[in-house]
């Protein structure tokens, strides 16, 4: 007779509905109208719903800032703490957590200015999980101040005679620390573009830092309108590695340009060729990167026996 | 031999052994002479033979002083007795000086008095001119103190064993105190070998010799030889420093995220532990400044992980936002602070007890935390156990003060034996109670369920802002008001749990002092003393800095005089502008004064050294009129 072992066809799934966008919407977000953040939003909770990603096994961290409300906008588990210090918690749940799905929602003034000694080592830590940042350029939940990545010259209510210092370049920079393994920008205006952007990331092993550019049409409405309406602000980065989107909406785009996103030194040159517009796409991508997280799982979950073994071994060297 | 004709004491070379309760010996040398490592082998051998022994790292205080400097006196204090020793004790009877400009601090210091045997290092009297004169100098000078002075040509008998005297004089002196205190030689062989297993055949072979040579030195040339009775210990029994069994406590809490940023004296409990803890399922993460090591603390403890920061004052005060956060939204975590003499830098290897208010009251808003003080090496253990315990019943940050004094000190005590009921259960993943929230506090105990990510239907956002039962960011105004109230409520139910704390003398009397921390063993040796000889005074020593064990206020009643006895900054009434109305006092008797309302004076210094019992005895007999010195 055949013994059939009675997981050997295991069809419970079959009876667990597939999740819906709606099972990933809480309360309804107070973002401005017209802000960017709520395309984000969407594009997010699609992300979700179409990798079936098990909400309590998903976990939104933020800082503090317009952004970094976005946790409380998921039906997640959430991290709403402090400005500037998403990264070291997003890292610490990361750390001995390999089973949940960790994002980062972070904003120019939290990742780029109070908490960029944070941002700097997080690449180099390289855990997996998603970086977004959502740039809009100026401080929005302040109302009005300069933010580190705002472009020269704007007045805001602390540089009434305009910024005057050459703005952070959150691509380049990053592309410049150590153990940076995914790199890519997209605009919050060009949805399959960020969908595809963030599906990819969410696909990468390590820690994907996506920058997103994002409206903010309160404070900063005369220097992204031009932008938005101008089709030859943006360049599309073109490569079968790189970030695809169908040819449908490629055609959209006026400029494109091939990058090979596995070329470090060339995605560096990028940043300068291109300054004149806004590149998109996927600036870099290295998966042989060392990760920190895989060292901090190191000897997870084991008996009690063993602890004890260990530390009466510690302890032995101190017996009298 | 070269000696002084003054200096020699009564007894003769060869003399039968004179019977002693205990020793205070000190090795003082400049930085790098392994002074340390002399003192820690002779603490580590008396403690195995069953004297009761603390040790006292002294250190300079320039990281590199110039050599052969009356700044540079590095080195350590051995206490060692037939009885249990709690503390540094006052006068030193034994110092081995590798020169001897490193006496003046020490002398400056008060630690040596007529009659103390000085062990000097003789070479440098036959040095340049300079030197020559500066050593006569100085001998001259310690003579007219009234100290036994005794030459010994340290390097001179060590080159017969070694090429560089500089490297081996340690474990010569190791030799030459352990004849002079009869200390076990295969306990001090042992001792040797472990130190230098690493370092091969040769090295081990040079400094048993060295050792040898030191013992027989000693035998045949000083006129000195003291033994110290031995008691048999019940069971098994460890010795180690506070740093040390902080790390084996952490270990030992079952907690598994270790969270730091290097900073002295904080950082040796990490070094301690950091291979055993991975065998034991945790890990250190020595994370970029520390903010980001209690960020990341934090985070391991919303994952469900039992965490632990590891820090000094200058991190206290950078990772008081993250601190404000988790009383916010109640996260466990385990914070201990080594303190170390401040404000700012400070003193970085000195013991000071300055950071309790800022522990208590440093946060944005009105954030109550649970602070405990651990008062021996053996409470550096078991306090951290009980604090993770405490931390995850009541979802709450708790501080585990100790401080240089306890980091470095070494002490033996009962062998604790791991119970696995110590360690955290499994993560929860359970589906989470429908209709239970993030935040329903318990209206009698304040204490929340704390959903961790994994468990279905748990989702709730964490936030720092003021929220309601369901995490929800507050918009109404009652709910910053229900939220405070159960967070300070878990305190309360906390400290219902507490028992008064125990009263070290007679119930009533004319002085009650108070301490925290380090300085017990000091503050009780100091009231037996003064008890001895006929003073009302008796001590309370607190382990509970916040919630308070209850009965406080009673037991100050019964007293005159409420003195707390600790060792940060106070004013002092007489100073020019300072009077009785705008003084400022120490930091216990300043929030003892504030929860009880009773005239709590107190008595503290800033000088960087642990209280000795002289000391304080000294205050007492100031406080009380009599006078109580033996
Ligand atoms: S201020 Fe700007 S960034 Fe903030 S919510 Fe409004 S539109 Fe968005």
């Amino acid at each position: 007779m055949i013994s059939i072992k009675p997981d050997f066809c295991d069809l419970s799934f079959a009876n667990d509905e597939l999740l819906g966008i709606e099972d990933y919407e809480s309360s309804k977000a107070r973002w401005c109208s017209g802000c960017g953040a709520h395309t984000i939003l969407h594009n997010v909770q699609q992300l979700c719903r179409d990798e079936q990603l098990p909400p309590e096994k998903t976990v939104f961290v933020s800082g503090i800032g317009c952004s970094s409300r976005f946790p409380h906008y998921m039906k997640t588990y959430g991290f709403h703490g402090l400005h500037g210090r998403a990264l070291p918690v997003a890292g610490g749940i990361k750390f001995r957590r390999p089973d949940l799905n960790v994002f980062v929602i972070t904003g120019d003034g939290d990742c780029c200015s109070i908490g960029a000694g944070h941002w700097v080592h997080a690449i180099r830590y390289n855990m997996k999980m998603v970086v977004l940042l959502f740039d809009n350029s100026i401080y929005g939940l302040t109302k009005k101040q300069t933010s580190p990545t705002s472009p020269l010259g704007i007045h805001t209510n602390t540089h009434p005679r305009g910024s005057v210092l050459p703005p952070i370049h959150p691509i380049q920079s990053t592309l410049g620390f150590s153990n940076v393994s995914f790199v890519a920008q997209t605009v919050d205006w060009k949805p399959a573009h960020l969908y595809a952007t963030l599906k990819k990331a969410y696909d990468h092993p390590g820690l994907a830092f996506v920058r997103i550019v994002q409206r903010c049409p309160i404070w900063m409405k005369d220097s992204y309108e031009p932008v938005v309406k101008d089709p030859n602000a943006i360049t599309l980065l073109q490569h079968e590695n790189g970030i695809v989107i169908d040819s449908k909406a490629t055609q959209k785009f006026h400029n494109l340009k091939e990058h090979d996103p596995s070329d470090l030194i060339k995605a560096r040159e990028l940043v300068e060729t291109t300054k004149d517009t806004t590149p998109i796409g996927l600036f870099y991508q290295n998966k042989e990167a060392t990760r920190y997280d895989e060292y901090g799982a190191h000897n997870m979950g084991i008996s009690a026996e063993d602890k004890t073994e260990a530390i009466n071994t510690l302890m032995d060297k101190y017996a009298i | 031999m070269e000696t002084t004709s003054e200096s020699i004491h009564s007894e003769t070379i060869g003399m039968e052994r004179k019977e002693i309760k205990e020793s205070i010996i000190e090795i003082v040398s400049d930085s790098g002479e392994g002074a340390q490592k002399c003192g820690q082998s002779l603490g580590i051998i008396s403690a195995k033979m069953g004297n009761g022994v603390w040790t006292v790292e002294i250190i300079p205080s320039e990281i590199r002083p110039p050599a052969r400097s009356r700044e540079g006196a590095s080195g350590i204090r051995v206490r060692m007795g037939t009885d249990k020793i709690t503390n540094m004790g006052g006068h030193a009877d034994m110092v081995v000086a590798l020169n001897e400009q490193v006496l003046y601090g020490r002398i400056k210091q008060q630690a040596y008095k007529p009659g103390t045997y000085l062990l000097i290092e003789n070479k440098w009297a036959t040095h340049t001119e300079e030197t020559k004169e500066a050593y006569e100098q100085s001998i001259k000078e310690f003579t007219e103190l009234g100290y036994n002075i005794i030459e010994i040509p340290m390097e001179k008998e060590c080159l017969k064993h070694v090429s560089d005297a500089r490297k081996g004089k340690n474990m010569w002196v190791l030799g030459l105190l352990s004849n002079i205190y009869d200390r076990d030689l295969k306990l001090a062989e042992e001792q040797i070998k472990a130190i230098f297993s690493k370092k091969g055949e040769e090295i081990i072979q040079n400094n048993l010799d060295l050792l040898h040579a030191g013992y027989e030195y000693a035998k045949d040339n000083l006129p000195m030889h003291f033994s110290i009775p031995t008691k048999k210990r019940q069971g098994d029994y460890v010795v180690m420093n506070g740093n040390e069994a902080l790390s084996l406590g952490v270990m030992s809490a079952g907690i598994e995220v270790c969270s730091m940023y290097p900073i002295t004296p904080a950082t040796s409990a990490t070094h301690a532990m950091a291979a055993a803890l991975e065998n034991a399922g945790g890990i250190i993460h020595q994370a970029e400044d520390e903010i980001a090591a209690i960020g990341f603390a934090v985070g391991a403890s919303f994952g469900g992980k039992t965490a632990v920061t590891i820090t000094s004052g200058p991190g206290i005060a950078l990772k008081t936002e993250f601190i404000g956060l988790a009383v916010m939204a109640e996260i466990p975590l385990v914070i201990i602070d080594v303190q170390r003499g401040g404000p700012s830098t400070g003193l970085p290897t000195k013991v000071e007890q300055g950071d309790l208010l800022a522990v208590l009251y440093g946060a944005a808003g009105d954030a109550p935390k649970i602070v405990l003080a651990p008062s021996t090496i053996e409470e550096c253990f078991h306090y951290i156990i009980l604090a993770r315990k405490i931390a995850e019943t009541f979802r709450s940050p708790v501080f585990v003060l100790t401080d240089a004094n306890l980091a470095t000190g070494v002490q033996p005590f009962p062998r604790p034996k791991v119970n696995p009921e110590w360690f955290p259960g499994p993560l929860d993943q359970s589906k989470w109670k429908e209709g239970l929230r993030a935040y329903d506090w318990d209206p009698n105990t304040g204490i929340s369920k704390r959903p961790i990510p994994g468990q279905k239907g748990g989702m709730y956002t964490l936030t720092g802002l003021a929220h309601d039962e369901e995490s929800h960011v507050a918009y109404q105004p009652d709910v910053n008001q229900r939220g405070a109230e159960s967070r300070s409520r878990k305190l309360a139910a906390l400290g219902n749990t507490l028992k008064p704390p125990e009263i070290h003398g007679d119930e009533k009397g004319d002085l009650l002092l108070v301490g925290w921390g380090s300085t017990r063993g000091a503050i009780e040796e100091a009231v037996d003393m003064a008890r001895k000889n006929g003073a009302k005074v008796s001590s309370i020593h607190l382990r509970f800095l916040s919630p308070m064990e209850p009965g406080i206020k009673e037991i100050f009643k019964n007293f005159k005089k409420v003195m707390t006895v600790e060792i940060n900054y106070s004013d002092t009434v007489g100073q020019p502008l300072i009077t009785e109305d705008n003084r400022r006092y120490a930091q216990l008797a300043w929030y003892l004064r504030a929860q009880t309302l009773i005239d709590v004076d107190c008595y503290s210094n800033v000088y960087g050294q642990p209280m000795s019992p002289i000391r304080i005895l000294e205050r007492i007999e100031q406080e009380l009129g009599q006078t109580l010195m033996d």
